[in-house]
């Protein structure tokens, strides 16, 4: 007999109870996204931004706003790896403080927007009626405008900072996510298991918070992946029209704004950050897309 | 179905008028410091505040806004001191230009790499593919516009510079349709014309990748799910030659679908020309939205921001149309 979390007891064909049936679904899952290349690839990088934007004062030995106007757009160097910006400061220790901003934007957006999508979506889908056509008609109020444009406007009309862009893109973000929770709970609102809770007596909340809920998760958590990357390109492109992040702050839009006027004789102090974003754009489309594989392979 | 996407319109227009007007009564600037000056005195400043209108209850000024939208007067641009509308259409065929521009290389580049990526999936050719697309859809916009700049205009010097047009060819070209390479030709002005071309290049290159991106991957998606249907394999029992079912069988069947994913990739460029334009000093509706921003001209952002908003929801529609004219399944 093989003892829990063991490669038999994952695989195994008849599980013996529900926790455990459950952990078998995923080891296969993660066992179909392990064989995606470029998926683990994603997934590598994500935790490495992860770990480095955590860990940045222990990585960076030197202070990301400290200016030396001596030594300001210095090549790559021993003393400072990414070389120097405008004002002197350290790029590798601005990229990784710069990590940190992006991600906490990221998450910032992802928590703010996936909860009101799923319940907008999942109330819509399993109420119907009014309910939901009201509720879709302002989703596609929303969904009307590019996502940029609108984040722009918001922002001047708030005023330029990190607070104004992320509720700015929380925003614009929302509507696909209620798209997705409605069309989940429309595929599950008819079926026999939802009819046996509510004839146990279940009231309408009750059934969409426990049961609907969680069916439609799986493809939000796909959306909400694939989002980050296009939410780390808004971010950026709103720091880099200077709606975003102000300085001195090192976000990376933001850095190759203030550093773009050099890139013909310094070219690494705009680019750098610019392959920061990259980076971590691209690495969360890998993940997503290998997550999208094995989970929902329906939205191809 | 077809009537209710249209019943829908009115509403969604009015929410996008709701939207714009909010943001534009939130701004921190007060329109009245900005008009009468910061010390004022009291009777000037009430005197500004009814000649704007902004002592009535904020239901009648949105009425106010409404009226005056139906008359075409988006208000008046403190930047430029023309009428916005009057900015905006002079503005906006630039944008039009790359756009149009953009989408043309896109379709072109992107549908036979992802109908081949497709009937070749998983090979070498169709992970070189995924890459490349993926890419497009991770870098950011202005970084690459950068490094275009960077490496063909200045260090290679076989690309132009910024904006529409050289110096040189300013104002030599009567303007018909605002388009500055179609105008060159109806002018019959060769030199303006391959001038024009060349500075079009560069940001329509640049933008053409971002949808071009997002074209493949839906091709390739869509030709997958078609390659495995079964009428497919009876072409091939048939004998019908691999080219043949590729394009007429499958891609055929695909084409419709296709056409929505084109008008939304359309839309999505306006998204991608407000940077591209702002980075290439390119005389259109991006650039002129960003410029308003970092001055503050909030008529213009309001503007353009609904002029956008309009397009965009028209493109929509568009591709909503299509698909139920050209599909015959779709009642």
């Amino acid at each position: 007999m093989s003892g829990v979390l063991s490669r038999e007891w994952l695989l195994s064909e008849t599980p013996a109870s529900r926790a455990h049936a459950a952990w078998v679904r995923r080891y296969r899952g993660w066992l179909q996204f392990r064989a995606n290349g470029l998926a683990m690839v994603g997934l590598v990088t994500v935790a490495i931004m992860i770990v480095a934007s955590l860990a940045a004062p222990l990585l960076a030995w030197q202070n990301p706003s400290a200016q030396d106007l001596a030594g300001r757009l210095a090549p790559p160097s021993f003393a400072h790896w990414l070389g120097t910006d405008e004002l002197g400061r350290d790029i590798y220790a601005r990229i990784l403080y710069g990590g940190r901003v992006t991600l906490g934007m990221v998450v910032a957006v992802v928590l703010l927007v996936a909860p009101i999508g799923l319940a907008v979506g999942s109330v819509a889908g399993y109420l119907g009626g009014l309910a939901d056509r009201v509720l879709m008609r302002v989703t596609d109020v929303f969904l009307a405008f590019p996502r940029l444009v609108l984040a722009l406007a918001f922002v001047a009309a708030l005023k330029p900072g990190i607070t104004s862009a992320i509720i700015a893109i929380a925003l614009t973000a929302w509507p696909p996510y209620a798209r997705l929770a409605r069309a989940d709970t429309l595929t599950v609102r008819g079926t026999d298991f939802i009819a046996a809770v509510r004839l146990t007596g279940a009231t309408s909340g009750r059934i969409i918070l426990r049961h609907i809920m969680p069916l439609c998760m799986s493809s939000v958590i796909v959306r909400m992946t694939l989002d980050m990357s296009g939410i780390i390109l808004t971010a950026a492109a709103l720091g880099f029209l200077g709606m975003g992040a102000q300085p001195p702050m090192p976000e990376w839009g933001t850095m190759i704004a203030s550093s773009r006027a050099f890139i013909l004789d310094q070219w690494w102090v705009p680019t750098i950050p610019g392959i920061a974003i990259f980076v971590a754009s691209l690495a969360f489309n890998l993940l997503g897309d290998g997550m999208r594989d094995v989970l929902d392979p329906r939205q191809r | 179905m077809l009537a209710s996407s249209f019943a829908s319109v009115p509403l969604t227009l009015f929410g996008l008028t709701l939207v714009t007007f909010l943001i534009g009564r939130v701004m921190p600037i007060d329109p009245i410091i900005a008009i009468a000056g910061d010390h004022a005195p009291p009777d000037v400043i009430a005197a500004v505040r009814e000649q704007l209108g902004l002592d009535k209850p904020l239901l009648v000024q949105f009425w106010i806004y409404l009226v005056n939208l139906a008359h075409g007067d988006l208000g008046r641009s403190v930047m430029t001191s023309h009428p916005v509308t009057e900015d905006i259409a002079q503005y906006f065929p630039a944008t039009l230009e790359l756009a149009t521009t953009a989408i043309t290389i896109a379709i072109i580049i992107g549908i036979p790499l992802g109908v081949i990526a497709a009937a070749r999936q998983g090979s070498r050719f169709d992970h070189a593919v995924r890459v490349v697309s993926l890419a497009g859809q991770s870098v950011p916009v202005f970084v690459l516009a950068l490094l275009c700049l960077l490496v063909f205009y200045v260090k290679l010097g076989i690309a132009p510079g910024t904006g529409q047009l050289d110096v040189a060819y300013e104002g030599l070209v009567p303007r018909v349709t605002g388009m500055l390479v179609i105008d060159s030709v109806i002018a019959g002005d060769w030199d303006s014309f391959w001038d024009a071309l060349a500075h079009l290049a560069q940001p329509a290159l640049v933008l053409a990748y971002f949808s071009m991106a997002y074209i493949t991957r839906m091709t390739r998606a869509f030709m997958i799910e078609a390659l495995s249907g079964e009428y497919i394999i009876t072409a091939r029992a048939k004998g019908l030659s691999a080219t043949r079912i590729l394009w007429r069988h499958a891609f055929g069947n695909i084409a419709v679908r296709l056409v929505t994913v084109l008008a939304l990739a359309y839309a999505g460029l306006l998204e991608g020309a407000v940077i591209t334009e702002t980075v290439f000093s390119w005389p259109g509706l991006g650039l002129y939205l960003t410029v308003s921003l970092l001055n503050a001209d909030m008529n213009a952002v309001l503007g353009a921001t609904l002029v956008v908003g309009l397009v965009y929801l028209v493109l929509n529609l568009l591709a909503d149309l299509l698909y139920r004219l050209l599909d015959p399944r779709v009642a």
